[in-house]
């Protein structure tokens, strides 16, 4: 169970209904790129308070380090050098999970439990329920959970649900020199942002704007951007993201189909895991699921 | 700093040049933010790269690399040819008005006195007119052609938008919309902070390129105001405290001059150092200067330190020539030095020259590196490939390596660049076999005395009298150093003004250094500390960030040095008759009886305005200085020279002056001169510097950043790229005239090639953090490149300006 402070909303493949008597606020995260030197203290300290360790790789030729996310690394900035009618901007975004209020890699995952969403809007996973398929990767507008290679389980950003849930912010936020993340209730992020929003709007950024997309329900975790009307510009930030049309079909006519495939992935994961082992099982038979939703 | 982190908010315009403080101090860089968020400040960049700093600035301009002299001469001309200056700040608190010897002459590239032999001047003409009282002359109406203001004037007229375009590549409109920033500050409502590093210092012309800045920022009344000031930005959390200590030969604790061999006795050495006022009424704060040096022998010597024995002034080695870092391995280099201590430092990586150092250390007979990582230095002798390719049987040198806890695993103080003293307690003990770096001298030193006892020695007597009254003499207690360092009452101190009143009892602390004595009666380790530990406890022990101007002027957090003030020259954020400038940003004003406000006053208390006492106190003038009198080494007005290795075949100032080409005043070594590389095998601009994710050379040691800046890259632009056919994250070499290095080549739009003197030039950037220890990949010294020449006033090597080629590799 839960902390109480942490109240579910809702579980990944389960019917039971939700607790609603506690009143819970919403929280959110806000990212103002406007203000973000891209110095990594928020990889560092997410490493460090949630125990994870990336290895140490190689320079590809950016400042993106590591470069991707991985199971090792739920936030990672990406830095983008774009250049316009001869006036040259680098564009630092951090990415990670956004928390979606309709959080696709929940609506899509068919282990119970396996995701969970908190009445303040956090999405987390419960890696011990989680069966590896990789379904949650699919659903996610944003690309953003990692199939661990060493236990075949989903990973990504809790948003500290562990630190919020006694009253402190992030890991990441504590860290930011420069307050470019901010933390609080939503309401309150937005009214911030909004106010950021009329700063760059004076320094002649006209399409300054905040990153709250509806196509998602909006998220917990928002942007503030220079130019809100091309999040492509920031590292391919999704301007309209949405849930895959898989993830309805899966939610829709096909969900008792989807269930045999369920019973298929248990049987399949246990034949796969005698065989060859559990690594390469998730992918595999996500493949194969596809394949079977697709139809 | 002469303003401090947390006043950076208080600027309406920052200006950051020759620093990077996104990338290199991002926890103070908060308060830049916090400028654009809420006074709605702008932030300007002007570096030979568009880096993280730019990234959120309103406006950033590229320069070449060792040309910020040009610019900023530039900008001077441009506030004085627009008129665009705070008049009367000028006026009152400059030394504008000051006549100068009329034989001071400025002739193509070159001042009056100059010594082309000895490569530098005899500054008899860099002086003022004195009067009869032997107070300077002035000229308030600035129309004498030997005023200050005047000279000034015809010195940087030759700086104009083409000349700075020309020189330092900057496009033309650039440089004026930077100078149209910084010239909305000469309002006396308006103010600009400027933020520096080592782009700044690490050149020939180091010294000067802050000079340029000191004449900006009081030609636009942003002195003592805050939200102004010069800010150096300080690396290492507490290399303001190295500084304050003295850890360069040249200056005892609290930036008291060093005896040298030409000061032959006490007397001579004291006269030379105690000021008379230049002119009438002024504080001439630096005329105590024997009180400051008096206590810091008795602090250092006890009773040993005596009059009769002018306070053991023979037990001071002086000076027989250079003791900077280039001169110390220059001199290993020679054979001239049998062994070395190590403390915390990385000499292979950080070094100008690495080759050169290397060689050095191999002369060595024994090396003690105390440090709590394994550093390169301590390796240097052991091959690593083409990264230290060294045959260790050839190295005679005895390495010992003592391991020191680190700072979080020792107690004692630090002092931030904002000159702010700050306690902190251990978090952890060190691991292991480590000690303090107390501890480790400690036992040093009664080793050292035990043998001078046991075998006696030349002269024991400066071992064996130094006092040493710490309760347990192998271990003395940091809290014990920094009442030392503090200072004490040795006999009752009587109140000058007041018979009979006694200020301070005997054996009590400090609490100022205004009751220090030139008597003998009281000791203090560094007079600017004096205050740190009073009989009140341990002032830098304070945290309370309660802020009732609001200004960040937090008077109860740590202690901040002189006498806990936060803005020095605060009295000039006052308008003559003492009120402020700016009344929304009141740091003091006069209050009708005495000075007072959100700081401690720099400025005697109780001194009425119509008194005339001039904010500048550590100056004898009283005013700040436009021209620089004998105090540089390289001129009275900064001047653009070209870096030792550069592009271009002549100065474009004094095309027609080989004499001008580069600082006629910078030392240059037997061996040195020969090992600068030319641009016609050269032909790129090269510049070292600092990534975020990283510190130095301490944090590739660290898991957590090397996952973060995993290995060695060098910065190219994407021109200069597809010329080379180098694709982005191929190895490519980069060579200099003393080395190579090899390193993945990160291709950006990000370094652009600069248009200078007719010419394109490409400059290539090269992150100083690897080696061949830690964790991060192996990769090689930076420094490995660059060239062996300093500035010509401290001798800083030039890091930030040099010549290499590049091909793939």
């Amino acid at each position: 169970m839960a902390l109480q402070s942490l109240d579910i909303a809702r579980s990944s493949a389960t019917t039971t209904p939700p607790p609603s008597v506690r009143q819970t606020t919403e929280v959110a995260k806000l990212i103002d790129v406007s203000t973000c030197i891209g110095c990594k203290a928020c990889q560092a300290a997410c490493m460090e308070w949630n125990d994870i360790r990336e290895e140490i790789g190689t320079c590809s030729g950016v400042y993106d380090n590591p470069t991707n996310l991985t199971e090792n690394s739920w936030t990672v900035m990406r830095f983008a050098e774009v250049e316009e009618a001869g006036k040259l901007e680098w564009l630092i975004r951090k990415d990670g999970c956004m928390h979606c209020a309709d959080p696709g890699c929940l609506k899509a995952c068919p282990a119970p439990g396996a995701i969970l969403q908190y009445a303040n809007g956090i999405v987390d996973f419960q890696e011990e329920y989680c069966i590896g398929c990789g379904y949650c990767v699919t659903g996610c507008p944003f690309n953003i959970p990692r199939i661990s290679q060493k236990d075949g389980k989903a990973y990504k950003c809790t948003l500290c649900s562990d630190r919020v849930a006694v009253g402190q912010a992030p890991a990441c936020i504590k860290s930011c020199p420069t307050g470019a993340l901010q933390f609080g209730s939503k309401e309150q992020m937005r009214d911030y942002a909004e106010h950021r929003v009329v700063d760059l709007k004076e320094r002649g950024f006209k399409e300054a704007g905040i990153y709250d997309p509806q196509g998602v329900g909006g998220t917990h975790v928002m942007y503030v951007l220079h130019h809100a009307d091309r999040p492509q510009l920031y590292n391919g930030l999704p301007a309209d993201p949405g849930i895959s049309p898989l993830v309805h079909l899966w939610k829709g006519f096909a969900k008792p189909l989807a269930t045999v495939a369920m019973a298929a992935v248990a049987l399949g994961s246990l034949y796969h895991y005698v065989t060859k082992g559990p690594n390469e099982v998730s992918k595999e038979l996500e493949d194969e699921l596809e394949k079977e939703d697709a139809l | 700093m002469t303003n401090h982190w947390v006043d950076i908010k208080n600027a309406d315009v920052i200006l950051v040049m020759g620093g990077n403080p996104a990338e290199a101090h991002p926890c103070g860089f908060k308060w830049v933010i916090e400028a654009k968020k809420t006074r709605k400040a702008k932030l300007v960049v002007v570096d030979p790269r568009f880096n993280r700093t730019a990234a959120v600035a309103d406006f950033y301009a590229p320069l070449r690399s060792g040309t910020d002299i040009a610019f900023l001469g530039g900008v001077i001309n441009f506030l004085l040819s627009s008129g665009k200056i705070h008049h009367d700040y000028v006026k009152a608190y400059t030394n504008a008005s000051f006549l100068i010897d009329e034989t001071f002459a400025f002739d193509d590239g070159i001042f009056s006195g100059y010594n082309a032999e000895k490569r530098s001047y005899g500054k008899d003409s860099w002086k003022y007119q004195l009067d009869k009282d032997g107070y300077a002359k002035v000229d308030e109406t600035l129309q004498d052609p030997n005023c200050v203001f005047q000279l000034l004037k015809k010195h940087y007229s030759r700086y104009t938008p083409e000349i700075v375009a020309q020189v330092c590549g900057t496009p033309k409109e650039a440089f004026l919309k930077v100078c149209e920033y910084v010239a909305e500050t000469a309002a006396p409502n308006k103010t600009m902070t400027n933020l520096y590093a080592l782009g700044w210092t690490e050149h020939t012309v180091g010294s000067q390129n802050i000079r340029c800045m000191a004449i900006i920022q009081q030609l636009l009344g942003n002195m003592g105001m805050a939200g102004g000031g010069i800010n150096a930005l300080r690396g290492h959390a507490n290399v303001q405290g190295i500084t304050d200590f003295a850890l360069y030969a040249q200056n005892l604790p609290g930036y008291l001059s060093a005896p040298a061999d030409a000061d032959v006795d006490f007397k001579t050495f004291l006269e030379k150092r105690t000021p008379k006022p230049l002119r009438p009424g002024q504080m001439n704060f630096p005329q105590n200067f024997p009180k400051w040096h008096t206590s810091l022998m008795k602090a250092w010597f006890g009773d040993a330190a005596n009059k009769e024995n002018d306070f053991a002034y023979h037990y001071l080695p002086k000076l027989g020539g250079a003791s900077d870092v280039l001169s110390i391995f220059d001199q290993m280099f020679q054979g001239k030095m049998n062994g070395f201590f190590c403390q915390g430092f990385n000499p292979l990586a950080s070094v100008a020259n690495k080759k050169k150092v290397g060689d050095a250390l191999a002369k060595l007979k024994y090396l003690v590196i105390i440090d709590p990582l394994a550093t390169d230095t301590s390796e240097f002798w052991k091959s690593y490939g083409e990264f230290n390719e060294v045959d260790p049987a050839k190295v005679p040198t005895e390495v010992f390596r003592l391991p020191a806890s680190l700072f979080a695993e020792q107690t004692g103080s630090y002092t931030n660049s904002g000159r702010v003293v700050q306690w902190h307690w251990k978090a952890a003990d060190g691991p292991g076999e480590t000690r303090d770096d107390t501890e480790i001298i400690a036992a040093l030193f009664l080793k050292l005395k035990e043998m001078y006892a046991k075998d006696g020695g030349a002269f024991p007597e400066p071992i064996q009298k130094l006092a040493w009254a710490y309760r347990q003499p192998a271990k003395p207690a940091p809290e014990e150093v920094l009442m030392e360092i503090n200072g004490k009452a040795l006999a009752d101190l009587e109140d000058p003004k007041e018979k009979g009143k006694i200020l301070v009892k005997a054996g009590e602390q400090l609490g100022t250094f205004g009751v220090l004595r030139d008597d003998g009666s009281t000791s203090c380790g560094n007079w600017i500390y004096c205050g740190t530990w009073s009989q009140a406890g341990n002032n830098t022990a304070k945290r309370d960030n309660s802020d009732p101007s609001g200004l960040g002027q937090t008077l109860n957090w740590g202690y901040a040095w002189p006498v806990n003030r936060r803005i020095i020259y605060n009295r000039a954020s006052c308008d003559p008759a003492g009120k402020p400038w700016d009344a929304k940003r009141t740091v003091i004003k006069w209050l009708g009886d005495k000075w007072g406000g959100s700081d401690v006053p720099d400025m005697r208390p109780d001194a009425k305005p119509e008194e005339g006492v001039m904010p500048f106190i550590m100056n004898p003038e009283g005013v700040a200085r436009l021209f620089s009198r004998e105090l540089m080494a390289d001129g009275p007005f900064p001047e653009h020279y070209e870096p030792f290795e550069t592009p271009l075949d002549k100065n474009p100032l004094h095309p027609n002056n080989p004499k001008a080409f580069s600082n006629p005043a910078a030392r240059v070594y037997k061996g040195d001169m020969e090992a600068f590389g030319k641009a016609k095998d050269f032909p790129y601009v090269a510049t070292t510097y600092r990534l975020t994710e990283h510190f130095h050379y301490w944090t590739k040691h660290s898991h957590i950043n090397a996952v973060l800046q995993p290995e060695q890259f060098v910065e190219i632009g994407e021109e200069l790229a597809k010329e080379k056919g180098i694709a982005n994250g191929s190895m490519v070499k980069v060579r200099s005239n003393r080395g190579f290095i090899r390193a993945v080549a990160v291709v950006t739009k990000r370094i652009k090639a600069l248009d200078v003197d007719g010419k394109k030039v490409h400059t290539i950037g090269i992150p100083t953090h690897f080696g061949f220890k830690g964790a991060t990949k192996p990769g090689f010294i930076a420094n490995t490149l660059t060239p062996v020449v300093g500035d010509a006033n401290v001798q800083t090597p030039e890091y930030k300006a040099f010549l290499v080629n590049l091909e793939r590799a």
